[in-house]
C-alpha cells in the first residue's frame, strides 16, 4: 500500500539535473558499451562524409525541410529500415540467449538487459518499423495513384514525418542514456506503475511512442483528406485502385484508435507522474482497465499494418498476371467490413483475465467472423491469377510466399480465437509464432513486395533480382526455420519473455529457432547488398519508359523518378486501372500546353518542433522540470509562430515544366 | 472541374475519343480540404474524451472509502459554470455572423466576449478544483476522484488551448484582417469551440448530474 | 467509408466557390441558443429538485435530454448535415460515434463481467 503512494516529489532531483546522474550512464554494460563505440564512430564517420562531400546544405533544403510526399515517403522508408537494425539486432540476441541458456547456463544477457531487449524489440518493430514503412508507402504511393500533386496538408506531412523521428530517437536516447522499459511491449500496469518500474525505462516508452503518436495521427488525417478531397476527376469511390482504398481504411484506422493510446498513456503518465490511481493496486484503481483500453487501440493497430499489404498484394497480383483484380467489389467491402470489425474483438488479447463466458464467446465469435472477410480476399488473390499470365518477378514471389505463409497465421489465429483453446495456449510461444507468423509473412513480406514494386518508380532503375532473390529465400526458409519451432514449443507449453530454461530436451527447438534467425540475418543482409549493387549498376537496371512492370494504375503513367509537381496535367480517370485503360486506348501524353504548377513551399518549422518535443520528452522522462518548462513554452511560441507565415506556396513556372516534359518526351523516344 | 473541362470532355465524348487529362485545370484553392482535415480532428479528440469518459464510468464508483460526488459536487456552482460556455457558445456565433459580414471590428468585439466568458469558465473551474483538494479531495485520494479531474480537467485544458488560439487569431485579424486564411481559422475556432461545448454536455450529464443521483 | 459514397466522390471536386459549409444565420443560432438553454435547464433541475421523477427515471431523462441537446448543438452550432464535404463530415461522425458507442458500451461491459467474477466476495450470499 505504502510503495503505490510513491510519486515522483519523493524521488531525489537535482534542480539543474532532475534524476539523471553519472550512473545513468550504462558504463558498466560490455555490450552496450561496445554499440555506443560502434555508433558514435559511425555517426562520426557520417558526419565526417556529409561536411566532406558538403551535402549539409542539400540534405537540408532537398530532404529534410521538404513537403514533397514523395521525397518525404522515402524518408519514412529510411526510418524503417534504419530502425529494422535495431529492431532485429534485439530479435538475434534474444535467439542467441535462449539457444544457450540452457543447463545451467545464465546466457549472456542478464535479466535486467534482456527485458529492455524483448520490449525495445517489440516497441521498435511495430512503432518505428512497421508502421514508418507503410505510412511512407502510403504517402509515396496514394497521392500518385489518385492523380494528385501532393496530399492535402503537405506541411503537415513533413511535421509528421519528424514527430515520428523524434520518437525513435527518444528511444535511441534510451540505449545510451538510462535505460529502456523492462515491461514487454505494451507496459501493463501494475509492473509498469512507478511502484515497481520506478526507473526511466517506461517514461522513455510513453514520450517515444506519445511523440511519434502525434506524428501518426496527423498522417492519418492528412492521407484521409487526401484521398477524400484530391482524387482526378472521374475517380469516383468505386474506381479508386484498391491500394488506396486500403490506404484510406488503415487511415481510418489510425485517426479512429491512435486516440485511445495517446488517452491511455496520458493515464498511465499521470499514476506515474502525479500520482493517481487509475491503474494502480489500491485506492479503487484497475490495472485490467489499462488492458481493456490498450486492446481497443492495439486490435485495429494490427489491421492498420495488415490493410495497406493488403492493397500493395492486390496490386502485384493484377499486374503481374497481366489481369484485372479479381473482385474488386468485394475486396472493397471486404476492407471495410474489417475496418470495422476490427474494432469488435479486442478482448480475445485477454481471454484469460476472466470477463467469463458471455464475454468471451462475444469476442471469440466476433474473432472467428474476421477471418471470413480475410479468406475472401485470398481467393479473390488466387483467382487473379488463375488463367493469368503470371511473371515470377520479386514483387509477385513474395506475393506467393505471403498467400503460403499468412494462411498458416490466420489459421493459428482464429485456433487462439476459441477461448479455450486460448486458454492453453495464452501467453505462451505459440502465439509468438502466431503473430510473428502473420506480422512477418504478412506484414514485412508485403512491405518487401511494394518496395521491390515500387522501387522503379522511385528511383528510376529496378533493383537488380540477383541479390534480391537470395535475400528473399533467405528471408522465407529463415522465417520457417525461426518460428515453426516456437509453435512446437508453445503448444508443449513453453511461456514468452523466459530467459533461462530448465529442460533440456527443449534446447535443440531453440537452437533451430535461432538458425533461422541466423538466416534471416543474411536475408537482411543481401537485401542490404542488392540496394548497394543497383545504386552501382542503376545504368544496367535504368528504367526510361516509368512503367517498367507494365502497370494498371496512375502511378506508372508519369516518369520515374516522378516530376516534383507529379502530373503535368491532372489525369481524367476513366476505368478502375486507369493507366491500363489509358494505354488500351491509345492514349497520346500531351506534348504542349504546359502551365505553370502552383505547389507549397518547404518549411524548416516541421524538424524545428519535432527537435523541441524530443528535448521536452527528454526533460520529463529524467524529471527535468525546468527544461520541460522551458521547452513547452518553446514549442507553443513555434507553432504559434508558423501560424503568421501566410506565404507557403508558389509556382513551377511554365517554363520549367516544359524543361521538364520535353526531356522526359526525349528519354521515351530513345533519344538516349 | 472547371466549366470549360466539363465542355471538352463533352465535346470529345461526342467525338469519340476519351479525353485522359484536364488540360484547362485551375489548382485545388487553398485550403479546401482544411474543414474536413479539421473536422476528422476533432473527431479524433472526441476519441480521446471517449477514453475518459469509459474511464470515470469503470472506475467512477471506486471512492476508496473517500468523498463520493454528493460529498463534493455543488450544482449551482456547475450550472454558471455551464451557463458560461453557453454563453460563450453564441457569442462566438455572433462573431461568425459579423465575420460572414466582414466587420473586423465587430468579430473582434464578439471574440473578446468569448473569450471573456471562455476565461470566466476556466475561472470558476480552477476555484472548484482548489476547493476539492482543500477538502481533501485530491486526484490522489481515489480512482474516482483520479478519473473526475481527468476527465474535466481535459475540458479545460482544451477550453484553455482554446483561449490562446483565440487570443493568436485576434491578433492575426488585427493584423490582416478578414482574408480568406483567417476566415477559414476563424471557422476552425468555431468548431473546436463549439466541439467543446458539445463534450461538455457530457460532463455535465454523466459526471455531475449522474453523480448527484449515485 | 462506405462504397455507398461513391456517388459524393465527385462532388469533391465541384462546388470550390462555396465549401458546402452551411452557415448559420442570426436566427438559427437564436434558437439553438434557446433550446439548449431549455435543454440545461431541465436536467438540472430535475436532479436539483429530486422530487419530480425517481432516479432511475431522472437517470433516463438526463440522458435522453443530453443526446437531444448534443443534436441541438451539432445542427445549430457546428452547422452538421448530410451535404457537407459531400457527406463525408457526416460519416465520419456517424463511424466516430460507433467506435465510442463500441468503446463505452464493451468496456462498460467488460469491466463489470471481470468485477462480479474476480471479486466474488462482494456478494453476500457467496460467503462462505
Amino acid at each position: 500500500m505504502p510503495t503505490a503512494m510513491i510519486d515522483t516529489s519523493t524521488v531525489a532531483t537535482h534542480p539543474l539535473f532532475g534524476r539523471l546522474t553519472l550512473e545513468s550512464f550504462p558504463y558498466h554494460e560490455p555490450i552496450v558499451v561496445a554499440t555506443f563505440v560502434a555508433v558514435v564512430l559511425g555517426g562520426i564517420a557520417l558526419v565526417a562524409a556529409l561536411s566532406y562531400f558538403r551535402l549539409w546544405g542539400y540534405l537540408w533544403k532537398e530532404w529534410f525541410t521538404t513537403v514533397d510526399h514523395k521525397r518525404i515517403g522515402i524518408m519514412y522508408m529510411v526510418l524503417g529500415l534504419i530502425m529494422l537494425l535495431r529492431g532485429f539486432a534485439d530479435a538475434i540476441m534474444m535467439r542467441l540467449q535462449q539457444a544457450i541458456a540452457f543447463g545451467g547456463s545464465e546466457g549472456y544477457l542478464n535479466a535486467h538487459h534482456y527485458d529492455q531487449i524483448f520490449t525495445a524489440h517489440g516497441v521498435i518493430m511495430i512503432f518505428f518499423v512497421a508502421m514508418p514503412f507503410v505510412t511512407g508507402l502510403m504517402n509515396y504511393v496514394v497521392p500518385l495513384q489518385i492523380g494528385a500533386r501532393d496530399v492535402s496538408f503537405p506541411f503537415l506531412n513533413n511535421f509528421s514525418f519528424w514527430m515520428t523521428v523524434g520518437g525513435a530517437v527518444l528511444i535511441m536516447v534510451s540505449l545510451f542514456v538510462g535505460e529502456f522499459a523492462r515491461t514487454g511491449w505494451l507496459a501493463y500496469p501494475p509492473l509498469s506503475n512507478i511502484a515497481y518500474s520506478p526507473e526511466t525505462g517506461v517514461d522513455y516508452y510513453i514520450w517515444a511512442l506519445q511523440i511519434a503518436g502525434v506524428g501518426t495521427t496527423l498522417s492519418g488525417i492528412n492521407l484521409i483528406c487526401t484521398i477524400v478531397k484530391m482524387r482526378a476527376p472521374g475517380m469516383t469511390m468505386m474506381k479508386m485502385p484498391v491500394f488506396t482504398w486500403t490506404s484510406l481504411c488503415t487511415n481510418v484506422l489510425i485517426v479512429a484508435s491512435f486516440p485511445i493510446l495517446t488517452a491511455t498513456l496520458v493515464l498511465l503518465s499521470l499514476d506515474r507522474y502525479v500520482g493517481t490511481n487509475f491503474f494502480t493496486n489500491d485506492l479503487g484503481g484497475s490495472p485490467m482497465m489499462y488492458v481493456n483500453l490498450i486492446w481497443i487501440w492495439g486490435h485495429p493497430e494490427v489491421y492498420i499494418l495488415i490493410l495497406p499489404v493488403f492493397g500493395i498484394f492486390s496490386e502485384v497480383t493484377s499486374t503481374f498476371s497481366g489481369k484485372k483484380l479479381f473482385g474488386y467489389t468485394s475486396m472493397v467491402y471486404a476492407t471495410v467490413v474489417i475496418t470495422i470489425l476490427s474494432y469488435l474483438v479486442w478482448l480475445h488479447h485477454f481471454f484469460t483475465m476472466g470477463s467469463g463466458a458471455s464475454v468471451n464467446s462475444f469476442f471469440g465469435i466476433t474473432t472467428m467472423i474476421i477471418s471470413i472477410p480475410t479468406g475472401a480476399k485470398i481467393f479473390n488473390w488466387l483467382f487473379t491469377m488463375y488463367r493469368g499470365r503470371i511473371r515470377y518477378e520479386l514483387p509477385m514471389m513474395w506475393t506467393v510466399a505471403f498467400m503460403l505463409t499468412f494462411v498458416i497465421g490466420g489459421m493459428t489465429g482464429v485456433l487462439l480465437a476459441v477461448p479455450p483453446a486460448d486458454f492453453v495456449l495464452h501467453n505462451s510461444l505459440f502465439l509468438i509464432a502466431h503473430f510473428h507468423n502473420v506480422i512477418i509473412g504478412g506484414v514485412l513480406f508485403g512491405l518487401f513486395a511494394g518496395i521491390y514494386y515500387w522501387w522503379p518508380k522511385a528511383f528510376g532503375f529496378r533493383l537488380e533480382p540477383f541479390w534480391g532473390k537470395v535475400s528473399f529465400w533467405c528471408w522465407v526458409i529463415g522465417f520457417y526455420f525461426a518460428f515453426m519451432p516456437l509453435y512446437v514449443l508453445g503448444l508443449m507449453g513453453v511461456t514468452r519473455r523466459l530467459r533461462v530454461f530448465e529442460d533440456p530436451s527443449l534446447q535443440i527447438w531453440f537452437q533451430i529457432a535461432a538458425f533461422g534467425a541466423v538466416l534471416i540475418a543474411a536475408g537482411i543482409g543481401a537485401f542490404l547488398v542488392q540496394i548497394a549493387v543497383s545504386v552501382w549498376k542503376r545504368r544496367e537496371l535504368v528504367d526510361r519508359t516509368g512503367d517498367p512492370w507494365d502497370g494498371r494504375t496512375l502511378e506508372w503513367a508519369t516518369s520515374s523518378p516522378p516530376p516534383d509537381y507529379n502530373f503535368a496535367f491532372t489525369p481524367m480517370i476513366h476505368d478502375n486501372d486507369a493507366w491500363w485503360d489509358m494505354k488500351k486506348r491509345g492514349y497520346k501524353r500531351p506534348l504542349g500546353g504546359f502551365r505553370a504548377i502552383h505547389m507549397p513551399s518547404n518549411s524548416g518549422t516541421g524538424v524545428i518542433l519535432a527537435g523541441i518535443s524530443v528535448v521536452l520528452g527528454f526533460a520529463l522522462v529524467w524529471y527535468i522540470w525546468w527544461l520541460a518548462a522551458v521547452s513547452f513554452v518553446a514549442l507553443l511560441a513555434a507553432a504559434i509562430h508558423h501560424t503568421f507565415n501566410y506565404h507557403r506556396d508558389f509556382h513551377i513556372p511554365a517554363d520549367v515544366v516544359v524543361r521538364t516534359e520535353n526531356e522526359r518526351t526525349r528519354l521515351l523516344s530513345g533519344q538516349v | 472541374m472547371t466549366m470549360t473541362t466539363t465542355l471538352t470532355a463533352e465535346r470529345s465524348r461526342a467525338q469519340q475519343a476519351p479525353v485522359f487529362h484536364v488540360a484547362d485545370e485551375h489548382a485545388h484553392p487553398e485550403g479546401s480540404s482544411t474543414m474536413l482535415g479539421f473536422w476528422i480532428y476533432l473527431m479524433s479528440d472526441c476519441l480521446i474524451f471517449a477514453v475518459l469518459f469509459a474511464t470515470y464510468g469503470v472506475l467512477g464508483g471506486n471512492y476508496a472509502a473517500g468523498p463520493a460526488p454528493k460529498d463534493l459536487f455543488d450544482l449551482p456552482l456547475v450550472a454558471l459554470n455551464t451557463a458560461m460556455l453557453l454563453f460563450s457558445s453564441i457569442t462566438y456565433g455572433f462573431a461568425m455572423l459579423a465575420m460572414e459580414k466582414g466587420r473586423v471590428s465587430q468579430t473582434q468585439l464578439w471574440l473578446a466576449v468569448t473569450g471573456l466568458f471562455g476565461a470566466a469558465f476556466l475561472a470558476i473551474e480552477l476555484y472548484e478544483f482548489a476547493h476539492f483538494i482543500h477538502l481533501g479531495a485530491t486526484p490522489q485520494r481515489s480512482a474516482f476522484l483520479s478519473s473526475f479531474f481527468t476527465l474535466v480537467g481535459t475540458h479545460g485544458l482544451h477550453v484553455t488551448f482554446g483561449l490562446v488560439w483565440l487570443v493568436t487569431l485576434m491578433v492575426q485579424v488585427n493584423k490582416r484582417g478578414l482574408i480568406p486564411a483567417n476566415r477559414r481559422r476563424l471557422m476552425c475556432l468555431s468548431l473546436f469551440w463549439h466541439f467543446l461545448d458539445v463534450i461538455w454536455i457530457g460532463v455535465f450529464t454523466f459526471v455531475y448530474l449522474m453523480g448527484m443521483l449515485r | 467509408m462506405t462504397p455507398h459514397a461513391e456517388h459524393h466522390g465527385h462532388d469533391a471536386h465541384h462546388g470550390h466557390a462555396d465549401d458546402g459549409h452551411a452557415h448559420g444565420t442570426l436566427g438559427s443560432y437564436m434558437i439553438g441558443f434557446v433550446l439548449s438553454v431549455i435543454l440545461t435547464v431541465i436536467p438540472f433541475w430535475l436532479v436539483m429538485d429530486g422530487t419530480i421523477l425517481d432516479k432511475n427515471m431522472t437517470a433516463i431523462a438526463i440522458m435522453a435530454l443530453a443526446a437531444v441537446q448534443v443534436v441541438v448543438h451539432m445542427i445549430f452550432f457546428l452547422h452538421m448535415n448530410g451535404r457537407a464535404e459531400g457527406g463525408w463530415t457526416m460519416l465520419s461522425l456517424i463511424f466516430t460515434i460507433i467506435v465510442v458507442v463500441i468503446m463505452l458500451a464493451g468496456s462498460l461491459w467488460v469491466m463489470y463481467h471481470l468485477n462480479t467474477n474476480m471479486m466474488p466476495m462482494h456478494d453476500p450470499s457467496q460467503l462462505p
